[in-house]
């Protein structure tokens, strides 16, 4: 249903091609470079426009989260802010009460979602579909819901204020550049990227696209289904989890939106734009969405979402696989 | 006595809120359960007939009734185009696309509506004879609610009418068991979707404009709202007329009940209803398997 990735096409019969290709799947090409290079170009491009680079790039890692678990595992989620939310939270509670050390937190806002996601993953994975789709949802909801009743320890409407982050490594202050926050999130980018890169290639990344094209012959030849669509989905909320992290380390505000609806569409929306299933549609999608939303505010920042609404159904209806698949498609040509 | 008397009022506004749920959520089930599609954007139709109504009478001084008439015709028209050109091309197709495009639909609708109407609520001023309270058995009710319990129950009762004994009704039901075999009896599915369609939102519409003084007419109205007619439609059950009938009284009561009674949680204990129950049973209380 999604095989619309690179990966998808299986020969009847391989032939010496296609394995050799499979063979050498995982080497890294050189255009893998090119977001590293794109980011630290825009470091020294736009050096006054930091603080929004620190935020494309740890919400780049949200969508690459999000691409792990719809593009290779093939779970369609509306929910994945529940585990964005929980790692902003945990992140932003430690630094309001007395924790500021950015590493330790980060790791802390990981474990967290994927805990979370772990034990939400373990009862709403059973079913598919649509009553999947809704379940991920309520969960969010749900603990959207807490957050917002909870408000003496979230500070509820209001965001979680107060937040004390010590330098990092003991060193590097986050100033008012936001020089430290671009490339602690660069380099939290980077090892999230080759990790999730090294699992979609691995075996167990084989046995996910394997279940999202076809479920049942996984089944058939004895892969334990459920056990993989439940790792993967703790890997996806860790990843969320840090990126929540990020950003509520680097702005020292956590909003209640982290949790919401709007921020699991959002996400979903950025990575469709730069193309499901790919692995960098996260790093195209991302950007522009962002880069434009900051753009448009500026000018006007109320009917910014009808045109990124404009843009999604024209989308849709005309640029099917995002970015990424309208460059497949001119390059068949 | 006393507690006698809230349990009623708690029930009667909930019966009130669970009409306006299900005339919302109903066309979403059978469009959700016969053409499979994932549509996010339902609440937009709602929304509409909200707007409509309440600029109808706020600034042509239109009476109620005609108001929200006009509203539901209008919204039910304007579904049409929106169903050939957007809609009926991801029938059947992936459910990113069908997301991507509601989701793009929401957006669109509440910067278009805050564009036009401003940020604010919309105010709903009501006749002076629904404003106050009708004395009934146990104590004094909103005449408000009891008008929407009123219609609510003649307009299902119409639906189910309609749906159980008419031809087009018979064809809904057909084309939502088994569509290929609809198609091969001679069933004009394309233009039963459109009519189904338009149906389905004109409901919202009138939902919305019924309910305007439950939930309240402002932009972010299709996006707020969303989950909780989702929620109604994935414990009802997908393709179904009564399911979400149950499932809006169900929704609709427990909702008054912890508004009233457990105000700190909020919709906390309703979301976490609706996860049990979709754990439960996935396909809904009244899905069939």
């Amino acid at each position: 249903m999604l095989g619309r990735g690179a990966d998808a096409v299986a020969a009847p019969v391989a032939s010496t091609a296609t394995v050799e290709g499979f063979a050498r799947r995982h080497r890294f090409r050189p255009y893998e470079a090119l977001p590293w290079v794109a980011a630290l170009s825009a470091y020294f491009l736009f050096p006054g426009y930091l603080p929004l680079a620190a935020q494309i790039l740890a919400t780049i890692l949200f969508a690459l989260s999000a691409d792990l678990v719809l593009g290779y595992a093939g779970i369609v989620t509306l929910g994945q802010a529940a585990f964005f939310g929980t790692g902003a939270y945990t992140a932003g509670l430690l630094a309001a009460h007395g924790w500021g050390e950015p590493l330790t937190g980060l790791a802390a806002a990981g474990a967290a979602a994927a805990a979370v996601g772990f034990l939400s993953g373990l009862v709403i994975l059973r079913s598919t579909g649509l009553s999947l789709l809704m379940q991920t949802l309520v969960v969010a909801a749900l603990l959207g819901e807490a957050a917002n009743k909870a408000s003496g320890v979230t500070g509820g409407d209001d965001g979680l204020q107060g937040m004390q982050m010590w330098p990092l490594l003991g060193h590097f202050e986050f100033g008012l550049y936001g020089r430290t926050a671009f490339f602690y999130c660069l380099a939290v980018l980077f090892l999230c990227w080759l990790a999730v890169r090294r699992i979609v290639h691995s075996a167990f990344g084989r046995s996910l696209t394997g279940i999202r094209e076809n479920v049942a012959r996984m089944h058939a030849i004895g892969a334990p289904v459920v056990w993989r669509r439940l790792t993967a989905y703790t890997i996806s909320a860790a990843l969320a989890g840090i990126s929540g992290g990020l950003i509520a380390q680097t702005t020292g505000f956590v909003a209640l939106d982290s949790l919401s609806l709007e921020r699991s569409g959002t996400v979903l929306i950025m990575l469709i734009i730069g193309g499901v299933g790919r692995l960098y549609g996260a790093f195209i999608g991302v950007p522009l969405y962002m880069v434009a939303q900051d753009r448009f505010s500026s000018i006007e920042p109320v009917y910014w979402y009808f045109w990124i609404g404009l843009l999604m159904v024209l989308l849709v209806t005309f640029a099917r696989g995002g970015v990424l698949g309208l460059l497949d498609r001119l390059r068949r040509r | 006595m006393n507690s006698l008397a809230t349990v009623f009022s708690i029930g009667f506004h909930g019966v009130a809120f669970a009409m306006v749920l299900y005339l919302i959520s109903v066309g979403l089930s059978v469009t959700m359960g016969m053409m499979g599609f994932v549509n996010l954007a339902h609440g937009v139709f709602a929304m509409a007939g909200g707007y409509v109504m309440t600029s109808l009478m706020n600034r042509h001084g239109l009476p109620l009734p005609a108001a929200l008439a006009l509203a539901t015709v209008a919204v039910a028209a304007a579904s049409l185009p929106v169903e050939r050109l957007l809609y009926r091309r991801l029938y059947g197709g992936d459910e990113l696309d069908q997301v991507l495009l509601t989701m793009g639909l929401v957006f669109m609708s509440g910067a278009a509506a805050q564009y036009l109407c401003g940020a604010l609520q919309q105010p709903l001023r009501l006749p002076p004879g629904l404003n106050g309270g009708v004395r009934l058995g146990f104590g004094e009710v909103p005449a408000y609610d009891g008008l929407l319990i009123i219609c609510g129950a003649l307009l299902v009762t119409a639906l189910w009418l309609g749906i159980e004994r008419s031809r087009f009704g018979a064809k809904i039901r057909a084309a939502v068991d088994n569509l290929r075999m609809a198609q091969s009896l001679g069933i004009d599915t394309s233009r039963l979707f459109s009519l189904t369609f338009a149906l389905g939102s004109g409901l919202a519409a009138l939902g919305g404009g019924l309910g305007a003084a439950l939930i309240t007419i402002t932009p972010g109205y299709a996006l707020d709202n969303l989950v909780y007619f989702l929620v109604v439609v994935a414990i009802g059950g997908l393709g179904n007329i009564r399911g979400p009938f149950l499932a809006a009284l169900l929704v609709g009561v427990a909702d008054s009940a912890c508004k009233y009674l457990v105000p700190q949680f909020g919709a906390f204990l309703i979301y976490a209803m609706t996860l049990a129950i979709l754990l439960w049973r996935p396909r809904g209380l009244f899905g069939r398997a």
